[in-house]
């Protein structure tokens, strides 16, 4: 009874130590650990950004439409007179927000089809497969422009067209880990103690085949951040007058030869966003990937 | 050898179309089983019912849906994408009448690129701590994470409104296809640039190329014959994965220039609410899409034998 105590111990001990070595890895990315700040930064303005905007974004002043940055509109008013400063924070929650949760939903559906597809097999991994091809046969913003088209415009429609557009490719990934691990000795012991199949997925199969799921994460947020905000510059996402970073350039555009602030800070701001994803991306993937985990131990 | 190569054709090719078609019935039971009804949607909020029954009518949405569903397929089928709703026109003549442009603005783009990108792979590769390097990673950066539409704003800026050197939109001359065409190569060139680099990389380390200097080849034959040679083949494949993506219509940069091609045609008909000019034009980059992947696939088997006998294996 004791050593079995100590034997728990000191794998909870090695895990913690994977997560420790993890974490430095992570952070000796100067890059990346910067990006990380960025990303809680905008998450907690997507939070609290209406309660720290200078003015209301909805209130508009047509005696101060299109007026460049001063001191009281830092980053200049809009094309109504609406302060931008105030839209790009309370329009956090909407792009920011939006393509973080339609993220985690599609890659929350696609991991569990890629579990049931891979571990499965036989019919369920037919069916699953041949669907998941179509979609992939699909580019991103095609179906996320068709699915908006047919649902119409609001935020569920828009959380429902990037978690599909971006499920597929989790589905794939999922699926081809599971096949590497489904045959490994604690899988097949598992099995063999008559653990329940869902039981083996989730607890067993599923902790050894997150690490690319966490990755590809990081990248998909930043390009749901693009897509998202495309859409609203098509005039396709949220309707008007949410301020939407990507719709604020939609419609600020007409004004670009007089006023073309406007366009440059909501378009710098989902620069800045997605660079950032995209950076802890490859700090993730640096620290989680085992094989470039070695290589850089070796240095 | 031959037998098995033509046997993974067929396969690949029989896959094609089974994507195909099955994209197409996804799409249609999407349309039809989600919350919303299509023919309101198109009619806008302020219109009658009477007019969303016209609209139901005309799209022969009334009709039970296996009917609907026979009608779909069988206009498939014959090519026939149906008619369109604001022009009066077949979709095909509308969707003909538009791709020149985008064949042209695709091409022309990524010619940019590959001037620009190849060059500045290979010299990226064989100096990898020099300025050129690091342009490269830079811009392979910004390429995946910056907005288009945004940069696309920001070049007309800069070119048409402060410099007043290209015109901003439309198509009337050569030069309105110059901007369009920067925008999309700014991001074709980031990623092309990245793919060589790896390429040329791999090939520099790989073990013909080893021996290829212990020999004491000249670098300059070393690096024509035995590098560049090799890393061609990687470099060729995003580039036709590249120009199929451009050809299924730039929607975004398309649009943000107003250059009559298929990506804004498909946005003017949603702005229209012309559903079955959209339907066609959506299922019609699809279709472009399976078809360049699978010639893509095809072309690789063909090239590279290595390849061949993987891609055989698998299947």
């Amino acid at each position: 009874m004791e050593g079995k105590v100590a034997l728990l111990d000191r794998i909870r001990e090695a895990k913690r130590r994977r997560l420790k070595e993890q974490w430095n890895v992570f952070k000796s990315n100067r890059l990346a650990y910067l990006s990380l700040f960025i990303l809680l930064f905008i998450a907690l303005i997507a939070i609290i950004g209406p309660l720290i905007a200078p003015h209301d974004p909805y209130e508009f002043d047509l005696s101060k439409a299109r007026s460049p940055p001063s001191l009281e509109h830092p980053l200049g008013a809009d094309e109504l007179g609406r302060d931008i400063l105030s839209r790009i924070l309370v329009g956090a929650r909407y792009t920011f927000g939006v393509s973080i949760v339609s993220v985690m939903v599609g890659a929350s559906i696609g991991t569990l089809l890629g579990l049931i597809s891979g571990y499965k097999g036989g019919l369920w991994d037919t069916v699953i497969q041949r669907v998941n091809d179509v979609l992939l046969a699909f580019p991103t913003i095609l179906l996320a422009i068709a699915l908006v088209a047919f649902l119409g415009q609001g935020v569920h429609s828009l959380v429902i067209a990037i978690a599909v557009s971006s499920m597929p490719v989790y589905v794939r990934l999922v699926r081809a880990s599971v096949l590497q691990v489904a045959s490994e000795d604690y899988v097949v012991a598992a099995r063999m103690l008559g653990l329940s199949e869902w039981r083996i997925m989730v607890k067993h199969i599923l902790p050894n085949v997150i690490a690319p799921v966490i990755v590809q994460l990081s990248y998909h947020m930043g390009l749901a951040v693009l897509v998202a905000s495309a859409l609203g510059f098509l005039g396709l996402g949220v309707p008007p007058p949410t301020p939407e970073w990507g719709a604020m350039i939609g419609s600020g555009r007409i004004y670009l030869f007089s006023s073309p602030h406007i366009v440059f800070f909501p378009g710098l701001v989902i620069s800045v966003t997605v660079i950032a994803f995209n950076m802890v991306g490859d700090g993730l993937r640096e620290s989680l990937d085992p094989r470039v985990r070695a290589l850089l131990r070796r240095w | 050898m031959v037998s098995s190569l033509s046997t993974y054709l067929f396969y690949r090719f029989l896959q094609a179309i089974v994507t195909f078609f099955g994209a197409m019935i996804l799409f249609f039971f999407i349309v039809r089983i989600l919350p919303g009804d299509p023919a309101r949607i198109l009619a806008g909020p302020e219109a009658s019912e009477e007019d969303v029954a016209k609209i139901r009518e005309a799209l022969g949405l009334n009709k039970p849906i296996y009917e609907q569903f026979f009608i779909y397929l069988t206009s498939i089928l014959r090519g026939d994408l149906g008619t369109s709703i604001k022009y009066g026109t077949p979709v095909v003549n509308e969707i003909l009448a538009r791709l020149p442009y985008t064949i042209a603005l695709a091409l022309v783009a990524e010619a940019i690129a590959v001037i620009i990108a190849i060059p500045l792979g290979v010299l990226a590769a064989l100096k990898p701590r020099s300025m050129l390097s690091y342009i490269a990673s830079l811009l392979s950066i910004l390429g995946t994470s910056l907005p288009v539409f945004w940069v696309g704003l920001m070049l007309i800026f800069i070119f048409a409104v402060e410099l007043r050197l290209l015109p901003s939109s439309g198509a009337d001359s050569p030069k309105h296809i110059i901007l369009p065409a920067l925008t999309l190569a700014f991001f074709l060139t980031g990623n092309l640039a990245r793919m060589t680099k790896a390429a040329v990389l791999e090939a520099l380390s790989s073990n013909h190329v080893v021996t290829a200097i212990a020999k004491g080849l000249p670098f300059s034959k070393i690096l024509v014959r035995h590098v560049l040679r090799v890393s061609l083949i990687p470099i060729l494949t995003i580039i036709s994965l590249q120009l199929g993506a451009l050809l299924g219509g730039a929607i975004i940069t398309e649009t943000v220039f107003a250059w009559p091609g298929i990506g804004s045609l498909l946005v003017d008909s949603l702005f229209y609410r012309d559903y079955v000019l959209a339907q066609g034009i959506i299922m019609f980059i699809v279709g472009v899409f399976i078809l360049l992947n699978l010639l893509t696939d095809i072309a690789y088997a063909l090239v590279d034998p290595r390849i061949r006998d993987v891609l055989w294996r698998v299947r």
